[in-house]
């Protein structure tokens, strides 16, 4: 099919750079439930106005959905250019959408 | 598997043929024939508008039943044919013009028009049964909509979420299909203007048509489930509909147009024998085009009240669309500037194009003034405007692009005397069907009503309105006539009839069913003109002759799309009486058996040998 | 070309799921319906975040929402998006069986998440009276967390149906880019619920 340079060599090349990957995976995980945590506690807590517990748990989430769309989903990889450009084509129309929804609907 | 066991058969098995067929070109003849019957219904309740206002005071039709007329023209306009019949011409020639074998998905292709056709024919049940057909206008405005009696706008709702499933498959096919399956050369920045518009287009379609699948939904769970989305008594919100409504419906028009953009660009190119002048910036202004296309719905909304801002705003970014728009109607001036020209009947569509349009465009820089907005809102000076962009734009361009290709679809040419007649009629048609409403909407008509009152000025323009409307209806029966009279006794095409510079014109008319024996090597811009400037004039082949591989037709895509149209059936009457509910779980039963099948059953297509290849004479 | 897409540890690509036209073909056809997909959960959390206020007299977001069922619930779906991504990191080393066993898990815990949504529904309907037709916020919360659930009860389902046609074949360049395709959808589901959870649940509590 493709390569079919599959030495030993490479073999275990591919394999440690796969478990390289796998750890990168471990990290983001980890980085998301923290965030997740980090989230509930400033809302559970009660003792931040909401003028800026709202702001910090919409960055948390933003920040965290990058996360799993750059590792999870592999979008920080190569051949990820089109899903990517549309990707953030859809949240452009997105961002639209709710802005619409949100600024213009009661006034 | 050969071509000659599936020509010479029963009309069954033709019939079964194209039921199930999965390769492009000929669901690209159902988009053509499906959107093509719609056209012609649209068109007969466009002729009963226009009788019923020809004369002050009229009462040819009754007035809810104007309003079923009003509302069906529009939506089957628009949903029905426009889109299909422009799906259709992408379908036929996008994929030849990259030099592809294949759509990407040519299961999803098929389910698409079946969605489409079967959501068309829902749609159009509402006229025989529930009490009449959907009546509060293309657009749906709750609480209007909210508040039809009887099943009208149920069907309206479940015809258009069964079809706009449809359309958004095809979207993704086309993307999916450009990004990975140009042939060898194919470049983004050498592909064809229309293959560019159909690219630009069907993302479009991808992040516009969620929103009004969000929209229906909405409508439909008020009207059918008792929730309160646009009940302002429950604290519903109706403003929340024109925004997802337009929030698709503006980009909608970028669907409608941007192909045809394509279309025209090929066309002036290849009958001016010219390279088309500004290539690049018109790629960039189709894009420009479609990112400013989201931007600016709240212009439909003026005089909702959004307020000076938000007005300001979107008033700005609709005119900053006039620039792009006119990169590209000075780029095909540029492009006919001291070319050959050949004036046939699909270059007489395109100089018919480009005054029309450019008259839309300036009444829409007019209504894009929101101040002016409050005087023209809702009267025929918008009607004026938006027929002259969509059918001087969008049907002059599936006419040229009809006149254009069809010997490349159907292997014969269209007869050139009727087409110009047809022109003719229709151009002379056209104008003085819309020209004059821009005065009558001007003296204050507003759009919708009925009927107007005698001496108010507004009878003489009325009356040249209907009247040419008239004379539009005979050019399209005597397109009709061609169409017949070509698929009785029409030339047989060559390969090459206007001596075109891309990959469609380098193969049979009509092609083969697996498109390009061996896949093309593309060289340059304008692929085919290349090869005929350096005096070869036929493509090289990036591959040797091989083995080619095919996917399988299929019956589920029509099985599937049936199911949810039962399913649909059992949802608008399910109001009524719950029994109908077995229709809701024995549709959407089927459409998901259909689906598991699908996904359980492998289906690996099958290979047409080299030898076979080898045998079929050149 | 072959018609034997199976695999065996020389024959395996680095990328199985892109080795194959078709393959390439979905891995962009979904990725693309992914972006339209932005587009209409955009609109449904527009609409809900329009009507969030529109109680009509009835329960109130304050009223309703407790934050340890829906902490259980989000730790759920997240887990699940990692075991997911086991499960294709098993798929690239050519291990089916690990994979189908990470696969297995991530359904299981999709369907624990079902459960407590169900439960979490009927909670709010026999002890708060809060139903989708209570007011238009009502009509909106259901709407939205209910169209995620229903991504979610497809999702379980396709997953379902992937495991019992492959379970006894083993992985091919055929199946491989349909492992992989659930896999982005699945990831988009959870990308959806942090938005849920963090605009309806949490700012439902800030008020
Ligand atoms: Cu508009």
């Amino acid at each position: 099919m493709t390569n079919n340079t599959n030495t030993n060599h490479v073999d275990s090349f591919e394999k440690r750079k796969k478990k390289e990957e796998m750890k990168k995976q471990l990290i983001s995980f980890a980085l998301m439930i923290g965030f997740t945590i980090i989230a509930f506690i400033a809302v559970a807590a009660d003792v931040m106005e909401p003028m800026f517990v709202v702001p910090l748990i919409l960055i948390l989430a933003v920040v965290q959905v990058a996360f799993q769309f750059y590792y999870f989903m592999h979008m920080k990889d190569k051949d990820h250019e089109m899903p990517a450009t549309l990707m953030y084509g859809g949240v452009w129309a997105a961002a639209l959408t709710l802005a619409g929804l949100i600024l213009i609907v009661w006034w | 598997m050969s071509i000659a066991a599936t020509q010479k058969r029963g009309f069954g098995a033709f019939l079964w043929d194209y039921i199930t067929t999965v390769d492009h070109k000929k669901i690209a003849h159902l988009y053509l024939f499906g959107g093509g019957f719609f056209f012609l219904l649209g068109g007969l309740e466009a002729m009963i508008i226009r009788i019923q206002l020809a004369t002050p005071e009229n009462d040819f039709i009754s007035a809810g039943l104007y309003n079923e007329m009003i509302t069906m023209h529009g939506t089957t306009m628009i949903f029905l044919a426009a889109m299909p019949l422009l799906l259709g011409l992408m379908n036929a020639v996008m994929p030849l013009q990259i030099g592809a074998r294949d759509v990407a998905f040519p299961f999803l292709n098929s389910l698409g028009f079946w969605l489409f056709m079967f959501g068309g024919i829902l749609l159009n049940f509402s006229w025989f049964m529930g009490g009449g057909a959907p009546d509060a206008g293309w657009t749906a405005y709750a609480p209007l909509s909210t508040q039809s009696p009887g099943h009208g706008v149920d069907f309206y709702v479940l015809g258009l979420q069964i079809s706009g499933a449809g359309t958004l498959m095809g979207g993704i096919n086309f993307l999916a299909t450009i990004v990975t399956m140009r042939a060898p050369g194919m470049t983004y920045m050498r592909m064809p203007l229309f293959s560019w518009a159909t690219f630009i287009t069907s993302v479009l379609i991808l992040f516009a048509f969620p929103a009004l699948t969000v929209g229906l939904f909405l409508l439909m769970f008020d009207r059918m489930f008792g929730s309160a989305f646009f009940d302002v008594a429950l604290g519903g919100n109706t403003i929340i509909w024109q925004h997802l409504f337009w929030i698709f419906a503006h980009p909608e028009v970028y669907i409608l147009i941007l192909p045809v953009f394509g279309v025209f660009s090929d066309i002036t190119a290849t009958l001016s024998k010219k390279r088309l002048f500004g290539y690049t910036a018109m790629v960039f202004a189709t894009i420009l085009i479609a990112f400013l296309g989201f931007m600016v719905w709240a212009h439909h909304m003026f005089t909702v009240g959004l307020g000076p801002v938000a007005n300001s705003i979107f008033a700005i970014a609709t005119m900053a669309i006039a620039v792009p728009t006119g990169i590209k109607i000075f780029n095909w001036l540029a492009t006919m500037w001291g070319g050959s020209i050949t004036i046939n009947s699909a270059m007489l569509w395109t100089l018919g194009f480009i005054p029309s349009f450019t008259i839309g465009g300036m009444t829409g820089i007019m209504l894009a003034s929101a101040v002016a907005d409050y005087q023209y809102h809702d009267t025929y000076f918008v009607v004026a405007h938006f027929h002259y962009v969509i059918v001087g734009g969008t049907v002059f361009g599936i006419m040229a692009a009809l006149h254009f290709w069809w010997p490349k679809m159907f292997g014969r040419i269209l007869h050139e005397g009727m087409g110009k007649l047809t022109f003719w009629l229709f151009f002379v048609g056209f104008h003085l069907t819309f020209f004059v409403q821009h005065f009558l909407g001007l003296m204050g008509m507003p759009r919708r009503y009925w009927v107007f009152l005698e001496d108010q000025g507004l009878d003489t323009g009325n009356m040249v309105s209907t009247i040419g409307a008239f004379l539009m209806a005979v050019g399209v029966v005597i397109f009709l006539i061609n169409v017949f009279y070509t698929w009785a006794k029409g030339n047989k095409a060559p390969a090459d009839p206007w001596d075109g510079r891309s990959l469609e014109w380098a193969i049979s008319s009509p092609p083969p069913y697996y498109n390009f024996k061996q896949t093309p090597l593309v060289r340059g811009l304008d692929p085919l003109w290349v090869e005929k400037m350096e005096g070869k004039g036929e493509i090289t082949p990036a591959e040797p002759l091989g083995d080619i591989h095919m996917p399988n037709s299929s019956i589920l895509p029509f099985l599937i799309s049936l199911g949810f149209t039962i399913a649909g059936f059992g949802f608008i009457f399910q109001v009524d009486h719950s029994a109908y509910l077995i229709l809701v779980f024995a549709g959407i039963g089927l459409a998901l058996l259909s689906m598991l099948i699908r996904s359980l059953k492998d289906d690996h297509g099958y290979h047409i040998k080299k030898e076979e290849l080898e045998r079929e004479a050149d | 070309m072959s018609h034997d897409h199976s695999l065996n540890p020389e024959t395996m690509p680095q990328e199985p799921e892109k080795a194959t036209l078709e393959g390439r073909n979905k891995f962009y056809g979904l990725w693309f319906f992914l972006g339209g997909e932005t587009v209409l959960f955009a609109s449904f959390f527009g609409t809900y975040i329009a009507l969030r206020n529109s109680t009509a007299g009835g329960p109130a977001s304050t009223d309703l929402f407790g934050l340890g069922l829906v902490f259980a619930m989000t730790m759920i779906l997240l887990t699940s998006s990692l075991t997911s991504v086991y499960a294709m990191y098993h798929m690239k080393n050519n291990d089916f069986k690990k994979m189908q066993l990470w696969l297995a898990i991530t359904a299981f815990l999709g369907l624990s998440f079902l459960a407590l949504e169900i439960y979490e529904f009927t909670h709010y309907i026999i002890d708060y009276g809060f139903t989708f037709r209570s007011s238009a916020f009502g009509s909106a919360f259901y709407t939205l967390v209910g169209f995620h659930g229903g991504h979610v009860t497809f999702g379980i389902a396709w997953l379902m149906a992937l495991m019992v046609r492959n379970a006894k074949r083993g992985l091919n360049l055929y199946n491989a880019p349909k492992f992989y395709t659930f896999s982005l959808y699945w990831h988009f589901i959870d990308v959806v619920w942090v938005f849920i959870f963090t605009v309806v649940y949490l700012m439902g509590r800030v008020g």
